[in-house]
């Protein structure tokens, strides 16, 4: 058995380009955030309650706007519902694991965490506690990135080493690793066609949920059927 | 200072955000789930991933329009057969960077 610390080192080893796809963005947030009139402390409170990038950045191009708390509030909860499929993907894994460490687990996931926790948990020797390093190595990053992006971000040139595409990159990395089989490639297409129609036609970010929820479905479906035929002749 | 009102926003986002991530741990960690719904589990990541990612590179501005011609989805070709052929996370990270930055450069 491998003791804690070789389970928190393997658990940052996997959470490290996460967080350095955070550190650009987080202070890019930071940035935003304090010319929409937050203080770097209101800053870091809000990655700290919420860690959830996307629905920050909403959030704030909401605020600046004038947007009162309510409808702020019921975006956000559109903009992170897709956490709920992450989630529920997460939990083949988590099986007999307390509630306690559950909850504690359930803060930390995110696009990102999601991602590399599922392929660990998948093919390599994985579990809640390096999960759990995972998790929280990239909410820790998030959170200081914002509050530095705060208090120095503009003297950041905004394209410095293309590290706006970290996370561009790591994603296209992560879906390679989902695509182990035709069925996976055909979802992953019906899903990646779908989001960019929605994405084109659908105000907000409903369309990464409406997308995979459809693909999935279509795909199972469709298994299900050609299956049947199989069977009855 | 911080002011009530911003911790009443704060807390009410945090809230809704928290609850979807955790639900599904509570409920369906403790439960033998049925195998279609397995599957379906099953395929969502790939799912995700791809729609979270093509948008990105075939569309860009506010209201999103079709950009077929950008630096993210030139780069994102190279950057994808690195992937595949070398399955590293961080060195297909490190290339996407580079690349992206270059094509900054040039275009």
């Amino acid at each position: 058995m491998p003791d804690t610390g070789s389970k928190i080192k393997q658990g940052l080893l996997a959470g490290w380009p996460i967080c350095l796809g955070y550190v650009p963005v987080g202070l890019a947030f930071g940035v935003l955030a304090e010319k929409a009139g937050l203080h770097p402390l209101e800053i870091g409170l809000m990655s700290l309650v919420v860690f959830a990038g996307s629905s920050q950045f909403v959030a704030i191009s909401m605020l600046s706007g004038g947007a009162g708390p309510i409808p702020v509030i019921a975006t956000t909860f559109m903009v992170n519902l897709r956490h709920l499929l992450m989630s529920s993907s997460l939990s083949l894994y988590l099986r007999g694991v307390n509630r306690k460490t559950l909850s504690l687990f359930a803060y930390g996931v995110t696009d990102e965490s999601f991602a590399v926790n599922l392929s660990k948990f998948k093919y390599g020797e994985w579990d809640i506690k390096r999960g759990l390093v995972t998790n929280h190595a990239p909410n820790i990053t998030w959170i200081t990135a914002t509050i530095i992006g705060g208090y120095c971000g503009q003297f950041i040139p905004p394209k410095a080493f293309g590290i706006d595409y970290a996370l561009t990159a790591m994603f296209i990395c992560l879906l390679v690793f989902q695509l182990r089989g035709r069925k996976y490639v055909i979802t992953a297409i019906i899903a990646g066609a779908l989001a960019i129609i929605l994405s084109l036609t659908v105000p907000g970010n409903l369309y990464i949920i409406l997308a995979s929820v459809l693909a999935a479905t279509l795909c199972v479906m469709f298994k299900k059927k050609s299956g049947r035929a199989k069977i009855n002749g | 200072m911080v002011e009530k009102e911003y911790i009443i926003l704060v807390m009410g986002m945090g809230l809704v955000t928290y609850l979807p991530r955790w639900l599904p741990l509570i409920v369906l960690a403790q439960r033998r789930l049925p195998d279609w719904l397995v599957e379906w589990l099953d395929l969502i990541p790939a799912a995700i991933l791809s729609a979270l990612l093509l948008p990105l590179l075939v569309t860009t501005g506010e209201p999103r329009h079709l950009a077929l011609f950008q630096p993210a989805l030139l780069v994102a070709i190279p950057t994808l057969l690195f992937a595949l052929k070398t399955k590293s996370l961080s060195g297909t990270i490190i290339l996407g960077m580079f690349l992206f930055w270059a094509a900054g450069k040039l275009m």
